[in-house]
């Protein structure tokens, strides 16, 4: 199975395939996570790369209604909303979202017609997070995986280790008192952060991306603690026993300045490597990811019972391969989700500007 | 070896000295002197000989691991270390030791070098089966001899000088030459109580400042000493109670390489150290670095290389006389001294390094630029009336490096970097214009900022033209300023020039490749064939 962008040679009766604006259903003439504008698109999650402006019409799950509605779309845009497991039909094709636990509102996307189930995964995780409906299996006979971390390198310790952890890195910074200020994507990783530190320790505060999703995070009902937007506070201040959560955007500008003395923690899977740790010049990595691990990642394909798996977004050929040496028929589907790669990740899907502000996205 | 893979996780975590500091001071406070003696030893960057090699050391973990060989080495294309890849593909172990660290490393490593292949197999899962993560690693560093953590020797020299409340140059003497991580050293080390110094052991180098190109240095020249700035082995020669040691300023013993330097020095009087640099000499002028460099790794001196390089050393400072420790008189009286003793011994094996006399600092700058052409780096500048300090410290001593020479080169292949910026292609293979190809002429990695770095590694991934193994050929298309020190004639290279020190100075986003330099204007910058 190659890896190169295979449009053209596409079985005539595969129910989903790539087209140049994506993943693509000609029997439900609707497109998945379309990557430019289109007449219909379902949309696994609100994150940037897989949310875009511009179509007429949008079909996601309800979870994440607020999300996606504060993204893309304008006054004319169609929204429809739909709860896990909710069928719709278009053109006689059934489809259903169900939870992939990756952020608020993430969805699995269940295509079914002619006797034959597709499942695209988008992005997911297996962890339990208090922000979002956890993944549920969905037996299928192919599947279309995210490989993110698709390296047997990448293996997750326990959530509440990691929590443990930066518990005690805030108390330390405290007592010598410095802020603590820790990065993770402004949709979704801080959101998840915020319910897993212990607020008992001190003050919160967020950077203006942050509070403007915690909102709508407290809107749809999840009981985010206590935070108070680092921009409201004027003049001088004393931060040593903050937790300031920001996306990784804000890490080495200006806006890190009025902080004073700080300490520096970034929580993502890629912090797993030394190398990416040390990159990023921040004093501690937290390894804590929205995405599946190498084991959930291998243990979740074995149990959606799918004898075909195209594999997308991150480390495809060496899943594929993987795959196709154990017996499961496999190939890569290159797709212009930029994800989470380490640049990217500087764009990290908020649309927040350097400053910080609250403002409202443009 | 919890408290010590803790530390390294620490000293790893921050990029604060002081930071740093505090964390060895905390390990050293409470550390037994058995497992104090071997942290010092490997912070202090000395290592045990390589006793398993990385290909074996690979192919058990493979084995353990239970994967693919084609998969080990994806994930370690994706670390960019085979002991973190290993630690990191292992299953997780189940009860974890804490054994001391010296335990560890004379009853569990060491002896893996008199074991058979078998046993040594078998020994290792059972290590492995012992460590968690963090342990894991540091025990891979260890017996693949690789193991560096960011902590410089003076970091090391606070934190002992912290805990034994001993002066940081006390300690620091102490530390030089060759020692055993035994308990008895350690004591010793940060006993208040001085013991019988080591005939052998030297003294502390100092080290000067660089300076800036703009900067007007320092007032009247006359508070001055300029001398050139040779462009050999920084040492010191050491004759004490008829023995003589040459010490490099990597803190090696080179006795041996250089014999006629030995024999030089057993003319010395007792109890004289001079500091001074080890210099390629014929027809009474200074060679190229490069003719040095073919003596420098021999260990069997043949009469062949012996006639073709010959070696002075040429002294600039006196650091002891007749066994006195004269590092706190003034540069003059120590010049004075040298002197003296270079003209009572006359040996052409010993010179002292001339002053460069000038009426000015203008004109100073200009014969600094004749650095080139002699062999030198460019000038040193030292406070007349200034000790002899230890380590690098700011204001009497200052080195003035003559400009690098620049080039504008082609970037044409790429590979990923190590260690921290092993998910990034980061290694540079530059190409200059020979007719209407571009050959590789050099490689760097150094010199961009991180952002630079990210742009040029997106650039890397969306513009491959081909790939061998982990090399990647690029679309000719960016252009960077790079700056190197020296340039020679090289039958290794591909261009037939070698260039030492190469860096990037700038990225040139304004030049199209066509204005590169080519290997025909490159050319001239070489010295002049020798006949």
């Amino acid at each position: 199975m190659g890896k190169d962008l295979d449009r053209g040679r596409f079985i005539l009766t595969d129910l989903l395939r790539l087209s140049d604006s994506g993943l693509y259903c000609e029997a439900g003439d609707f497109y998945i996570d379309p990557w430019q504008p289109v007449d219909r698109a379902v949309i696994t999650h609100a994150h940037g790369d897989h949310a875009r402006s511009g179509s007429r019409a949008y079909l996601a799950s309800q979870e994440g209604d607020l999300l996606l509605r504060a993204r893309v779309g304008s006054a004319d845009t169609l929204f429809q909303m739909v709860t896990y497991g909710e069928v719709v039909m278009m053109n006689g094709v059934r489809v259903s979202l169900h939870p992939a636990g990756h952020i608020r509102g993430s969805a699995q996307v269940r295509v079914e017609h002619g006797g034959e189930v597709w499942v695209v995964s988008g992005d997911y995780k297996r962890e339990s997070d208090p922000t979002c409906t956890p993944f549920e299996v969905v037996r299928c006979d192919t599947f279309i995986s995210e490989s993110t971390f698709g390296l047997p390198i990448y293996r997750w310790p326990p959530s509440a280790d990691v929590f443990s952890a930066i518990n005690t890195w805030w108390r330390a910074n405290q007592d010598a008192g410095k802020a603590s200020i820790i990065y993770g994507y402004a949709l979704g990783k801080a959101q998840r952060l915020l319910m897993g530190v212990d607020p008992s320790i001190g003050p919160i505060f967020t950077h203006g991306a942050v509070e403007r999703l915690n909102r709508e995070y407290r809107e749809g009902g999840v009981p985010l603690p206590a935070t108070t937007y680092a921009g409201s506070v004027t003049g001088r201040a004393d931060w040593s026993k903050a937790l300031i959560v920001a996306p990784p955007s804000a890490h080495a500008t200006p806006w890190m300045r009025k902080f004073g003395t700080v300490s520096t923690g970034f929580a993502s899977g890629w912090m797993r490597i030394r190398g990416a740790r040390r990159q990023r010049s921040v004093d501690r990595g937290f390894v804590l990811s929205d995405h599946v691990d190498w084991p959930s990642l291998l243990q979740t394909i074995s149990e959606t019972g799918a004898q075909r798996v195209w594999v997308t977004h991150g480390y495809t050929s060496i899943v594929s391969r993987w795959l196709t040496e154990h017996g499961i028929e496999s190939r890569v589907i290159e797709t212009r989700f930029a994800g989470e790669t380490e640049e990217s990740l500087a764009n990290d899907g908020s649309d927040s500007n350097d400053a910080g502000e609250l403002g409202t996205p443009a | 070896m919890k408290a010590f893979a803790a530390l390294y996780a620490a000293l790893d975590e921050t990029t604060k000295t002081n930071e740093k500091v505090e964390a060895l001071t905390r390990y050293f406070a409470v550390a037994m002197p058995d497992d104090a003696a071997w942290a010092l030893f490997f912070l202090s960057g000395r290592s045990l000989k390589r006793l398993i090699s990385a290909p074996k050391l690979r192919s058990w973990a493979v084995q353990a691991a239970g994967l693919p060989d084609w998969l080990f080495d994806e994930s370690y294309d994706a670390v960019g270390d085979t002991a973190e890849t290993i630690a990191l593909l292992l299953p997780p172990s189940g009860a974890v030791s804490d054994v001391p660290l010296h335990t560890w490393i004379e009853q569990r490593i060491v002896p893996l070098r008199t074991l058979t292949e078998d046993d040594q197999r078998v020994a290792l899962l059972a290590a492995w089966s012992e460590l968690d993560g963090q342990q894991r690693f540091v025990f891979n560093k260890l017996i693949t001899g690789s193991f560096r953590v960011g902590v410089s020797q003076l970091l090391l020299i606070r934190a002992l000088a912290a805990v034994s409340k001993i002066h940081n140059e006390v300690i620091a003497h102490r530390l030089m030459g060759t020692w055993e991580p035994t308990p008895a050293f350690y004591a010793q080390l940060i006993a208040q109580e001085t013991s019988d110094a080591d005939l052998s052991r030297p003294y502390p180098f100092f080290l000067a400042y660089p300076l800036e190109e703009a900067a007007a240095p320092f007032g009247a020249l006359s508070d001055w000493q300029v001398e050139w700035k040779w462009d050999g082995i920084r040492s010191q020669i050491i004759q004490r109670s008829g023995q003589s040691a040459i010490w490099s300023r990597g803190e090696e013993l080179i006795t041996e390489r250089f014999p006629e330097l030995l024999d030089m020095a057993q003319h010395l009087p007792a109890g004289t150290v001079i500091d001074g640099e080890i210099l390629p000499w014929q027809n009474g002028e200074v060679m190229t670095f490069a003719q040095l460099q073919r003596r420098i790794n021999l260990k069997k001196l043949g009469k062949k290389i012996l006639s073709e390089v010959p070696i002075i050393f040429m002294a600039y400072d006196l650091l002891e006389w007749a066994g006195v420790d004269w590092r706190e008189q003034p540069l003059d009286a120590r010049r004075a001294q040298l002197s003296a003793l270079v003209d009572t011994l006359s040996d052409p094996r010993l010179l002292l390094s001339p002053i460069v006399e000038s009426d000015s600092w203008e004109a100073l700058a200009i014969r600094r630029d004749e650095g080139h052409e002699r062999h030198v780096e460019g000038l040193m500048v030292k406070r007349r009336t200034s000790p002899y300090r230890v380590g690098r410290q700011r204001g009497d001593w200052w080195k003035w490096k003559v400009n690098p020479f620049t080039i504008d080169a082609v970037l044409i292949y790429a590979q990923r970097g190590t260690g921290k910026r092993a998910s990034l292609y980061t290694d540079y293979t530059f190409g200059v214009w020979d007719g209407d190809k571009l050959v590789p002429f050099a490689k760097a990695y150094s010199g961009l900022s991180d952002a630079e770095i990210r742009q040029v590694d997106n650039f890397v991934r969306h513009n491959t033209v081909e790939k061998f193994g982990p090399v990647r050929t690029v679309k000719a298309e960016l252009v960077f300023e790079l700056a190197f020190e020296g340039i020679q004639r090289s039958t290794r290279h591909k261009s037939g020039i070698a260039v030492r020190f190469p860096r990037i100075l700038r990225w040139r986003s304004d030049k199209p490749i066509a204005e590169a330099d080519s290997l025909e204007t490159i050319r001239a910058l070489l010295p002049p064939e020798k006949v």
